[in-house]
């Protein structure tokens, strides 16, 4: 019975970790509008977290490069497994307006697991409460098949 | 055999009321900001989700930390429900903060380290004052014992209106809120990154959060005993205690160290102690 609600429980309190790995910063700020009260993400447990130790679901925004992309990796490493990676914006799922730059080593998925893509350019806040809200479906059945 | 009864009800109920009242927080300041907020439940939620991730440790030492200042602030919570002595109850949380202190200075990230000194600050700072109110107690009732205080026909808060303002600073540090939330900082992103807390994680974080549930329902315990001749007051009394402890929380900013200490030692342990020279001479 514990172990079922600790199951449920997952997908109850998300506590999100936000990466910007570059690019124009537009996704960045629309994650930011997210946490405003007017989206209200708390309502779904959701909370901001600023450290990668206590994240459950990471939000990456931006294009990885040669340079962050150690970063990048060296963060998903240090949050504790059942772990969720959203990619936001095109430059996140592709690499975008940026794909072409010399630095650039293309989408999210280049260098850590994605679960969910969320489009836009940049992403809509609700298209990223959105994403984050399926995210965490995948994560439950993620869960459910261990 | 009575007292058995009481320990157990006092371990059982501490973090239910504990995670109820965390979660009646978060929602109360979320209609501060015209939000709706999380579900009442959500401290479990938080909860049992920790106590099911991986488990990531530093150091072997951040586990015994944890588990002893879970098991430091449950027995001070049993001691209490179980009438026993305020100053075996006052050591027993004591060792219980020290220890958070201990895990978090184990490990080397700066975050830690920073939140673990400011931690201590803080413990400096409300020791005294709690050790007051029990002074206050014992000039009241003449001893230190819990049972004392239930055969008291009069409420104390009559008696240690002052000494009950110096507990509600103690309470505020105690509980890590505005504007005395820097060991902490319970938002995650300030200067801080969590503080004292960054280094614990998945099911380590949950022990430390059961505990720190525990330790809100002590405040609140003692706060409860200033009025226990009527437990209608006694319940406006806490919750009127609380909802000034969410409003405070929710319209201060963070302020340093030093302000603390200057704030506290000079007003909460001053209003103490003209309440203590009071209870001595009348
Ligand atoms: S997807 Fe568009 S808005 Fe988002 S970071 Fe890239 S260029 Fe900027």
């Amino acid at each position: 019975m514990f172990g079922s609600f600790i199951k449920k429980s997952r997908a109850k309190s998300p506590w999100i970790m936000h990466f910007d790995c570059g690019s124009c910063n537009g996704c960045d700020i629309e994650v930011l509008a997210c946490l405003t009260p007017l989206y209200d993400v708390e309502r779904f447990g959701i909370i901001n977290v600023g450290n990668p130790k206590h994240a459950d679901v990471l939000l990456v925004t931006g294009t990885v490069n040669y340079r962050n992309a150690k970063v990048l990796k060296n963060i998903y490493d240090q949050m504790p497994e059942p772990k969720a990676v959203i990619a936001i914006g095109a430059c996140g799922n592709t690499g975008g307006v940026f794909r072409e730059a010399y630095n650039v080593i293309g989408g999210i998925d280049k260098v850590i697991p994605v679960d969910v893509y969320v489009p836009g350019c940049p992403a809509k806040p609700e298209a990223i409460i959105d994403g984050v809200v399926t995210g965490l479906a995948k994560f439950a059945e993620k869960v459910e098949a261990e | 055999m009575d007292t058995l009864i009481l320990v157990i009800i006092g371990l059982v109920a501490g973090p239910v009321i504990g995670g109820l009242v965390a979660g009646l927080d978060r929602r109360v300041t979320a209609w501060f900001q015209s939000r709706q907020g999380p579900p009442i439940m959500q401290a479990f939620y938080d909860v049992a989700k920790l106590l099911g991730k991986e488990k990531m440790v530093v150091n072997q030492w951040q586990v015994l930390c944890a588990w002893v200042y879970l098991i430091a602030a449950a027995v001070s919570v049993a001691l209490f429900f179980a009438q026993g002595d305020l100053l075996l109850i006052f050591f027993v949380q004591a060792i219980g903060a020290v220890f958070l202190v201990m895990g978090a200075m184990a490990a080397k990230s700066p975050y830690s380290q920073v939140g673990a000194q400011r931690e201590l600050m803080q413990i400096l700072a409300y020791e005294p004052v709690l050790i007051l109110v029990f002074v206050g107690f014992y000039l009241t009732t003449g001893s230190f014992s819990i049972e004392a205080v239930w055969q008291l026909d009069q409420p104390l808060l009559a008696k240690m209106p002052l000494l009950y303002l110096a507990l509600g600073y103690a309470l505020t540090i105690k509980l890590r809120k505005s504007p005395f939330d820097f060991s902490t900082s319970h938002h995650g992103h300030q200067e801080l990154v969590k503080g004292v807390l960054t280094e614990y994680s998945g099911p380590y974080l949950a022990l430390v959060e059961i505990a720190h549930w525990y330790e809100t329902v002590l405040v609140l315990g003692l706060c409860a005993l200033f009025w226990t001749t009527n437990v209608a007051w006694m319940a406006v009394l806490l919750i009127g205690t609380y909802m000034l402890e969410i409003l405070v929380d929710n319209t201060m900013a963070r302020m340093t160290w030093r302000w603390m200490l200057k704030r506290v030692w000079l007003l909460g342990m001053g209003m103490s102690v003209v309440n203590l020279i009071w209870l001595y001479a009348g």
